[in-house]
């Protein structure tokens, strides 16, 4: 059975593709080294329109207004510019009540396009760009440690990273955020409350690792203008002992915190990744596995929930699970020698 | 069935879920249809893999060690089609799919009462979830409808409007925004249409949307007339157009819907089909049900004498939109199901960590208690939800309560995976609340949709194979609509057996009870009620000397009313549920 798998590694080779979401510029070249902040693409969009009805407001058809319209598309107006002036002794004038750029014109009608928003892609990792994609973005290698997590708030920084955790279970409360952790990416633990998330705010800092958060927490973690990134899940799960060991390892290095929005159709993950000096290339991770004895895995449902474990068999056929159900397991023994039967499909490897 | 009207073809039948991919085969043993064995692997729409063929394969070489023959090529990148001599391969394919992210739709119609609602029910029988909508009552200035669309990026347009050789001034006014937007967006991202309303206005939406939309389909007018809906010819075109947009977000389909020459559809649509072969085959004065409740939704199929209706609800679905339940109904009416005491936060917390893990199962008693709970809950909200556009017309007891159905089908992982079918028919009761008597059926392999697609091929095969046994029938089930105290008398019951001999019950309010009546055998049933309470033929009227089917729980007495009234107190209730659970050998 194919097993997915989650990343955990100390050192790798990761590619990662960064694209827009339309076409627009990419502002970097082949081979240019990157940092994980630095924009690689950016584009335009627009938020708002205003659709004039020329015809109706000069009463006439709308094909008498295609004649007395001025602007074409992609035309850009200013306030108060002229669209259309009717015709009489006393004619009556269109005007742009906003500032804007022209996108359709026809049917007596004029589209404007207005209140024109810049769109940034930035790198994500430091690395250096091995391809551009078209007008849409690039591909990014580099090397050094990696943790991937199950949710982030869509925001990218880097810094240093400060370990306020003094085990996997720990739980990040406001008293433990002071000034000394300003533009900091705290490794923080559980999150439980709203006023942890508002003392890392009007820090501010720079980033937040949390092993998990209250699902009543999500709006809030999402208006953090710093990246805030889940290793774990949600509700109170401590931070699995691979990710802890790792993070806390590096603690007072630099890090790339790319808490992008989990998309499991197009594989985007959050994930940390530290950078780390390298003589030569290290290989890259598998994405999928099978399930074999030997192979690290974390639980992804009770009972050990978010434990790390090693396979010790697989069992054959179906297993009676103590729920009732019946379905392809293992024997998985935890980090603390307990041996518990979990169903493959409650089953990641880490790796 | 005479033997000599069934070509000896075998038939794959490969549905691909969002979180399990299986192949089934159906093959002509002893001159009739019967299903054969399934395998299953996960689905690989999702990264990594990103391929749904993938999964699919891997289902098939599940299939193939169990059948110990080859279906796919030494390579295992082809079937092996049409089947060989050595027995290797087999003669036709068909395909159904539910897996991939909810298709957003934008709903346009003319009239909210009329032409819109009947596209808003088209639109519910696919698996999309409704953005936005337009109709004349909208006061949104066009800009602002043009911006809303822009924003949602809608993957299709449903239009109806007009009835034939009615308005035309009104909806093209309705279509200017969805034209202007459709301009503005990429080309690759523009929506694809379907266009179900006045007949004569073709030409013109060719003309208004026809160069804006990704591809552009029409169907009959869904509203031919103010008083008539007809939405069954317009189900099959959108669910043609479902595949065209899946196509496209799904690497692999493609490569499945050649192997199967075109014979893929949407699962619920191919359940939906199902439902209405049925009802004509069976042609009972009752409704025909199907409910289908698993990862990516939850499908009501229901069949009437002149209408069917197929309701597709992916925001009722127990994967990764399951979080979306919370958007419809609150975490304490998802803990009435519970029989066990578990706070609120932890449903909360349940809820998030399984959209992370939509193919994760319940491996302990409380986790399985609380995915208990939540599939009641979710199917419970799709039935009251379908209840709204089940015709006026069918056969009932009382207003607001479920049409009376005979036979119920029951599908999805979260009603056959249950490791007891008492556990599949509690949560069927509690949710769907049936009234009257039915039979009710458990689809353990999930056959209904991949009949429902062989169908079109073959209209023998889903007959043979539904009597074969490849259903599993739980019984006969009663249950009277009454109000009564708890623990009051409301109906005495005798079933005589094939044998002659008798069994007994008398059935108290609250209380579930059941006799046995083993699978295959009939029985002979008689019931007197007590006053007010209907089974089916009337307040106070029971029924003498009627043949009732058995199954794996015999036949079932619901006395617990409709609609079902939990008590209001918590401790009280949960014992309650884990009697009805025992009573039921649900555990």
């Amino acid at each position: 059975m194919l097993a997915p798998v989650h990343h955990i590694i100390g050192l790798t080779t990761i590619v990662r593709e960064r694209v827009l979401p339309i076409s627009g510029n990419v502002l970097v070249r082949v081979q240019q080294k990157v940092s994980a902040t630095e924009i690689i693409a950016e584009t335009r969009w627009s938020r708002e329109h205003i659709l004039i009805d020329v015809a109706q407001i000069l009463k006439v058809s709308p094909a008498a207004a295609d004649r007395l319209i001025k602007c074409k598309m992609d035309d850009k107006l200013t306030a108060n510019a002229e669209i259309a002036v009717g015709r009489g002794l006393f004619p009556r004038t269109v005007r742009a009540q906003h500032e804007g750029r022209v996108v359709a014109v026809g049917g007596g009608q004029v589209l404007l396009e207005v209140g024109e928003a810049k769109m940034e892609l930035r790198a994500g990792i430091p690395g250096t760009v091995t391809q551009i994609i078209g007008k849409h973005g690039v591909v990014i290698q580099t090397s050094g440690g990696l943790v991937q997590g199950v949710w982030g708030n869509g925001r990218i920084d880097a810094g240093l990273m400060v370990n306020l955790m003094e085990g996997p279970e720990t739980v990040l409360v406001p008293e433990r955020v002071d000034v000394s952790l300003r533009g900091s990416i705290i490794l923080g633990g559980m999150v439980k409350n709203v006023e942890t998330l508002q003392a890392l705010a009007e820090l501010p800092a720079r980033g937040l690792i949390a092993s998990s958060i209250l699902p009543s927490l999500l709006p809030k973690a999402r208006e953090m203008r710093f990246p805030v990134l889940v290793t774990d899940g949600f509700g109170e799960i401590p931070m699995n002992s691979a990710a802890y060991k790792l993070l806390s390892t590096n603690s007072k290095r630099e890090v790339a915190l790319n808490a992008e929005i989990f998309d499991r159709y197009s594989g985007s993950r959050p994930e940390i990744f530290i950078p780390l000096p390298t003589s030569s290339e290290p290989p890259m991770p598998n994405d999928v596995e099978t399930f074999v004895p030997g192979l690290q895995v974390r639980l992804r449902r009770p009972p050990a929930m978010g434990k790390i474990g090693s396979i010790v068999s697989i069992k054959p056929g179906l297993t009676v699970l103590p729920s009732g159900l019946r379905a392809q397991a293992a024997e998985v023994k935890l980090e603390n020698n307990e041996t518990v039967i979990v169903p493959l499909v409650n089953l990641e490897v880490v790796g | 069935m005479p033997t000599s009207l069934v070509t000896s073809n075998s038939l794959l039948a490969i549905d691909v879920g969002a979180a399990n991919t299986r192949a089934v085969l159906f093959d002509v043993i002893e001159g009739e249809y019967r299903f054969v064995a399934s395998g299953v692997a996960p689905s690989t729409a999702e990264a990594p893999v990103k391929d749904v063929s993938e999964g699919a394969r891997n289902a098939i070489e599940a299939l193939q060690n169990i059948l110990k023959k080859p279906l796919l090529e030494t390579s295992a990148r082809s079937l092996i089609m049409p089947s060989q001599p050595d027995g290797s391969g087999v003669d036709s394919l068909v395909v159904t799919i539910s897996a991939g992210p909810s298709i957003r739709a934008l709903v346009v119609g003319l009239l909210k009462d009329v032409s819109f609602d009947s596209a808003r029910r088209l639109t519910e029988s696919t698996y999309a979830r409704i953005m936005d909508t337009l109709h004349l009552g909208d006061q949104r200035k066009p800009e602002q409808q043009i911006d809303s669309i822009l924003r949602i990026r809608p993957d299709m347009v449903i239009i109806a409007g007009g009835t034939d050789g009615g308005a035309s001034r009104s909806v093209q006014k309705l279509l200017e925004p969805i034209g202007l937007a459709s301009y503005l967006m990429p080309e690759e991202k523009r929506p694809a249409v379907l266009y179900a309303g006045n007949d004569k206005l073709a030409d013109e939406i060719k003309t208004l949307v026809g160069s804006l939309a990704s591809t552009l389909h029409f169907s009959p007018n869904i509203r031919p007339s103010l008083e008539t809906e007809d939405i069954d010819p317009a189900e099959l075109e959108l669910a043609q157009m479902t595949m065209t947009i899946r196509k496209k977000q799904l690497k692999g389909l493609d490569v499945l819907d050649l192997w199967a020459g075109g014979h893929t559809l949407p699962t619920a649509y191919a359940t939906g089909r199902m439902v209405r072969f049925l009802s004509k085959v069976y042609g009972s004065p009752k409704g025909l049900l199907s409910v289908d409740l698993g990862s990516s939704s939850a499908v009501i199929a229901a069949g009437f004498q002149n209408k069917s209706v197929l309701k597709t609800f992916p925001h009722f679905g127990l994967g990764e939109n399951i979080t979306s339940l919370l958007n419809y109904t609150t975490i304490d009416d998802i803990l009435r199901w519970s029989s066990l005491d578990i706070p609120p936060s932890v449903i909360q917390n349940y809820l998030y960590q399984k959209a992370l893990y939509p193919s994760a199962i319940s491996a302990t008693k409380e986790d399985f208690a609380i995915s208990q709970a939540v599939a009641k809950q979710a199917l419970f909200l799709a039935m009251q939800a379908a209840l709204h556009d089940f015709p006026k017309d069918a056969a009932s007891i009382k207003p607001n309560l479920a049409p009376l159905f005979d036979p119920i089908i029951a599908g999805g992982s979260a009603l056959s995976d249950a490791s007891r079918p008492g556990q599949s028919l509690l949560l069927l009761l509690d949710s769907v609340q049936p009234v009257g008597i039915s039979t009710v059926i458990l689809d353990q392999n999930n056959l209904m949709p991949m009949l429902g697609a062989a169908a079109s091929q073959n209209n023998i095969l889903p007959v043979q194979v539904l009597e074969s046994g490849a259903f599993l029938s739980v019984g006969t089930v009663i249950s009277p609509v009454v109000s009564a105290r708890y623990g009051q008398t409301i109906l005495k019951a005798k079933v005589v057996y094939e044998s002659g001999t008798e069994a007994k019950v008398d059935l108290k309010y609250g209380f579930l009870e059941t006799l046995p009546l083993a699978s295959g055998e009939t029985g002979k049933i008689t019931i007197q009620v007590s006053r007010g309470v209907d089974i089916g033929f009337g307040p106070g009227r029971g029924v003498k000397g009627l043949t009732i089917t058995g199954g794996a729980l015999g036949v079932v007495f619901d006395g617990r009313g409709r609609p079902l009234d939990l008590p209001s107190d918590p401790v009280r209730r949960r014992e309650l549920i884990k009697k009805w659970n025992w009573t039921l050998g649900g555990g």
